[in-house]
Parts: structure tokens; sequence; C-alpha cells
């Protein structure tokens, strides 16, 4: 089933100067092996075309079951150098949730409390 | 069927909300949602559990092993000034962190101090201890703190200042860190051959010498270890790694040496989880903010042990939540490649790192490994940019987006027929997409109201000014239903850029010095 990843994962985003990172974690450890193959930095390329204007690193953390993405060059310049409202990109997190992805759905069982937290916590 | 990977693991569950509940192992303990007096299954794989057995909120028993704890009271300069109040006063901690600095500090507190020689500190930090310094040192709280900024001996005259005339147990000993800053050195380390290379551009400094504005090295534990040997009740240090204000306490307290890389690194993780205040106990967590109380949080405490496990925690009695999932959120914060997290003291991997939710917000750290650190140490170093300006105005339903849009225009063919020239002039609309850009879609028609926000910056000063001028025109010289100007002009603002370096740390650590004194 297509959903969301704010059904399925949360995150938080920061920035390394004109770099800004976003950390996806998965709700549930089943769920991570998802996001490592359908959630590559390819597609969170494309997802963020416009904002991103440099390459897009992604990092594995199956301690955490987490994705750590750098997005080079979306801050415009980051810092005090941007004129961004989000300069320092701590809105970048919920922007990646919009996200749509293919997802096993048996995956997806059981999830309903998840997904209104998810849907909840996000709103 | 629920999937076996989903099995009660180290997270303990979902504290804050109703989710799924694991199929029990047979034999073992039926689970219940974490966080209201359940029992919690301790994954097989991981050291150090007890069995499950009847339910136990305790953590599980391990030989008994001195804990420190480590408050973490200020995220940056900025911070609710209560946080670290009541830290000291909810409970017992042993030591407080403070930190101070964002990477553009030091270049405003330089310029602070080129017009008043006693300044260049965060001054908050002077009234906060002077109130707090009875506490302190009744309940022997040892406070360690970067606000410092470039000129910590002049903030230690301050405090001293502030509680010549306070009725304390005793006097407290604060010691200053110095050698971090590099600004009366510059010239002669360019000459000496320290390129200071921008360390993405790979450009030498000296392109932009002219325009520095501050340069200082971030110092890493030693130094504070040092001061903490010394019995300073606080430490004052210029720059140094935010993470080392946390992990000092550990290595003085443990004795760990500087080559304990997998004791370090654990350190380190530690320090990244307590540098953000509240961000690693409930403050900015997505999971779950409806429902944690964040009126009168409380700020992590880690509780650290010698064998490099620490539990990070907060005060039963204050708000916030700590969880392996507002751990988690932090620990991926402002992160490049985690298996690499590069400090002074000790290259830390993130991806060792083991998590276990003990619920009541207890989240035990494990596991985590290191490797020998690097024979350099990181400049942070700030340089004259330009000036810039942002406006915003506010324009009310109907047609709210259209309305700003025009409004939009309208600024752009001004600037244009005053021939001004910036660097860059960026428009965006706050309430119809401007944080999410192309991903929010196009704005629905009926917005409530919409704020134009427009920043231009430039190398001329005096063209910033002049955009500063043209947004209070358009009040009555532009389209109807417009507010949210009582702010008045925008001011022009110094542009710092930051410019990341490496030196070889002998060049440093030779001049850092540490000093003691009764105040």
């Amino acid at each position: 089933m297509r959903v969301q990843l704010r059904e399925i994962a949360f995150a938080r985003s920061g920035d390394k100067g004109d770099t800004a990172n976003v950390g996806l974690i998965a709700f549930r450890p089943s769920i991570y092996p998802v996001l490592v193959q359908e959630v590559t930095a390819e597609r969170v390329k494309q997802h963020f075309e416009g904002i991103c204007e440099g390459a897009v690193e992604r990092f594995e953390l199956p301690n955490l079951r987490a994705l750590n993405f750098l997005l080079h060059q979306s801050l415009g310049g980051g810092g005090t150098v941007s004129l961004m409202l989000d300069a320092q990109g701590k809105t970048f997190a919920t922007a990646l949730l919009r996200m749509e992805i293919d997802v096993p759905d048996e995956l997806l069982e059981g999830r309903e409390g998840e997904s209104r937290a998810g849907r909840k916590g996000v709103e | 069927m629920p999937d076996p990977r989903d099995r009660a693991d180290e997270t303990g569950g979902h504290p804050q909300t109703d989710l799924w509940r694991p199929v029990p192992e047979p034999g073992g303990v039926p689970f219940e949602l974490a966080g209201m007096g359940a029992a919690v299954l301790d994954p097989p794989e991981d050291e150090g559990a007890s069995p499950a057995e009847a339910p136990d909120p305790r953590p599980p028993a391990d030989p008994p092993q001195p804990i420190v704890r480590i408050a973490s009271g200020q995220g940056f300069w900025g911070d609710w000034q209560e946080a670290p109040k009541l830290q000291v006063r909810s409970g017992a901690i042993d030591y407080l962190m403070l930190d101070y600095l964002a990477e553009i500090t030091m270049s405003i507190m330089q310029k602070q101090r080129e017009r008043s020689p006693d300044s260049g500190y965060a001054s908050d930090f002077v009234g906060l201890m002077a109130g707090l310094a009875p506490d302190l040192l009744a309940r022997g709280v040892r406070v360690l703190s970067n606000a410092g900024g470039v000129n910590p001996g002049g903030c230690r005259a301050a405090l001293a200042q502030a509680l010549s005339g306070a009725s304390l147990p005793r006097r407290p000993r604060v010691a200053v860190v110095l050698g971090d800053d590099l600004m009366d050195r510059l010239d002669a380390l360019l000459d000496a051959g320290h390129e200071l290379r921008h360390m993405e551009t790979g450009e030498p400094l000296s392109a932009v010498r002219d325009r520095v504005a501050s340069a200082n090295a971030y110092l890493g534990a030693e130094p504070i270890v040092r001061a903490l040997r010394q019995d300073a009740d606080i430490v004052i240090t210029g720059r140094s790694t935010d993470t080392a204000l946390t992990y000092a306490p550990m290595m003085h307290e443990f004795g760990w040496g500087p080559d304990s890389w997998d004791l370090l690194a654990a350190g380190v993780v530690a320090g990244h989880i307590n540098e953000c205040g509240c961000q690693a106990s409930g403050g900015n967590t997505l999971v779950d903010w409806r429902r944690i109380d964040l009126t009168i949080p409380g700020y992590p405490i880690i509780e650290a042990k010698p064998d490099g496990t620490f539990v990070v925690t907060k005060h039963p009695g204050l708000g916030g939540r700590v969880t392996w999932a507002t751990v988690t959120e932090q620990l991926v914060y402002e992160m490049g490649d985690p298996a690499e997290y590069i400090t002074p003291d000790v290259i830390a991997d993130f991806s060792t790192i083991r998590l276990q939710d003990q619920s009541n917000d207890r989240v035990r750290v494990s596991g985590v490994k290191g490797r020998p650190r690097t024979d350099k140490l990181k400049v942070s170093i700030a340089y004259r940019a330009g000036y810039k300006a942002v406006g915003t105005l506010t324009y009310a339903w109907p047609d709210a987006y259209d309305k700003a849009e025009r409004a939009d225009e309208i600024l752009r063919g001004r600037l244009r027929y005053l021939e001004l020239e910036f660097d860059e002039i960026r428009t965006e609309f706050i309430g119809a997409g401007a944080c999410h850009g192309p991903l929010a879609g196009p704005p629905p028609d009926d917005l409530p109201e919409v704020t134009l926000r427009v920043g231009v910056r430039a190398a001329d000063q005096n063209a910033v000014a002049a955009f500063t001028r043209e947004i209070a025109p358009l009040i009555l010289a532009g389209p109807p239903t417009v507010t949210g100007f009582a702010g008045g002009r925008p001011r022009v603002q110094d542009v710092m850029a930051y410019w990341p370096a490496l030196i070889d740390r002998g060049v440093v650590e030779r001049d850092v010095s540490v000093e003691t004194a009764e105040l």
C-alpha cells in the first residue's frame, strides 16, 4: 500500500552549514528494511527538488532503525548568510515525511494507533 | 500476524501512544504499555540485563557502580533561564552543563570586546550563577560552561563582582580555560604556513583574511578535566566542544585515560544527547508532542557510570519526557556521517549505540565504540560577508496570497527603480508554503492571512539600508488590508559567514592554560 512516510516513521532535522540533515526513524523495527529499500538518496533528492541544490548522501543506522540524510546546498548558504525563514532546516524533517512509498500490507497491520499518533503528532 | 521483528525490543514499546502490543514470548512476561508501571522485557542480546521476572519498573540490577549525574542546563544562549535552576533545585545532580556558543557567537562577542575590553562573554551566565551560587555550593554541584566566549577572564571578573557581597557557605573556586582564541596569533600562524583552508571549498584563509572577525580552536575535555582536578566549582571555557562539557566530568570522576577510545566515545554520545537541552527530553519531538507537558520541562540528566554505559533521564517532578524516541531524535540531530563523529578527543561511532527504554523517563545507552582521535583540531572562524535585512507585512482575506504577491512585485519594481543591487533577494509567503516550498503545493484560495517576507543581502550597507526604507511605504501605497508593521523599520544586520578549518593540534595545545582562583 502506498503511504506517506509520516504513517510509519518520524524524523528530526538540523543544519551543518549550508547542509540540512534529516534523520528518519522507523516506528517499528520491521519497517526499517522497507525504509532502507525505498527511501534512497536519489528519491530524496527528487523529493526535495527546488530545495536541495547539491547532492544527497544517505547513512544507515540499523542500531537506531534510522537513516540519516545530508541535503547539501539546501539552506541558502546557511547560518546568518541565508535569507531563508528556515535557515536552520528545522522544518525539513516533516518535509521528508510527506514523501510516499510502497509498503507491504502485512507490515502495516495493527498500526492504527501509530498512524493516529503520527498524524496527530505532525499536525 | 505480528512481525517477529516487532517483539518487545530495546525500545520498550512506545510510551506515549497506544501502539502495537507485541505478542508475548513463550514463558515471557506479558508486555504492557510502558510508562504505566509496566514490565520491561530485556532483549536477549543486551548484555548486563537481568532476565524478565515479576514486573519491576526499576532498571536491571548491575553490580553497583558509582553514578555521576550530569545535568543539561542550557542548550544555547537564549535558552530558558529557569531550566538550570530547576535542574539544581529539583533533585540531586553532580554537575550542571551550560552551553552558550553557536557557530557565529564568537564573532558577536569579539565585536563587543572591541567596543568594551571587559566584555565578550555571555552576560546571562553571570546573573544566573550569582543567583544559583548558594544552592550550588550547598549541594556540591559543579558547573561547566563555555560562557567565557572570547573573554573567560572577564567573565570570571564579572562573576566575582556579582558575588562580592553575597553570603555563601564558602568562597567558590572558578577556573578559566584559555588558549582557544587564535585571533591575536592569526597572522603568525598564516606566516608559519598554516593555511587554514576551508574544509569544504579548500580555499586558503588568506582569501578573506581582512574580513576575519573571530578565530577559535575547538578544545576538548583535557583542560576542563585539569580544572576539575584543581577543585574548581565553576569552569568557564571559551570555545570548547559542547560535548566535552558533559564528558569531562566523566573522565575526571572515573579516571578515563586519553586513549580509552570506547569510553570517550560513550562520553561524546552522552554529550551530544545533553548539548541541546530540552531537545532530548521532549522538546521539538514529533513523538508525541500533544501528550507531553512542556510548560515546566525537565532538561536531560546523564547518569554516567565508569564502564561507559549511562542512562538518560530527567527529574521526575518536572515536565518533558525521555524515551527511546526523544533520545533517538536528538542522536540524529546535526549529524553528518554517524560512524565518524569527530571530536578533539576521539572519533565516536554512533552506529554502535544501543538504546534500551526502561520506561519512567529512563533510557539506557550502551555499546558505544570509538577510534583514536586525529592529529588536528577544528577551528571555527567567522568573517564579515556583507549585510542583510528582512522585512515582513501581513495581508488579510480575501485574496491574501494575491495581495502579498502584488506587494512583492511592487517592492521589487521600486528597488529596480532605485537601481539598487543585491547579492540575493528572497521572497517567501508565510502561511502559504514558506517552510516546505514546492512540497507544500499550491496555496488554498481562502487563506485568512498571508505574511509576505522579503530578505536582501549585499556587500553594500547603503543598499540594504535603502531596502529597509521600502517596506513601510507599502502600507499606504500598496495592496489593501495590510497589517503587521508595528515592529517598525527592519534593522540592517551584519552577515557573518562561517569558515571551518583544521589546524595541527600541537600548535594550539601548547598555549592552552587553566587557572583556578577563589573568588
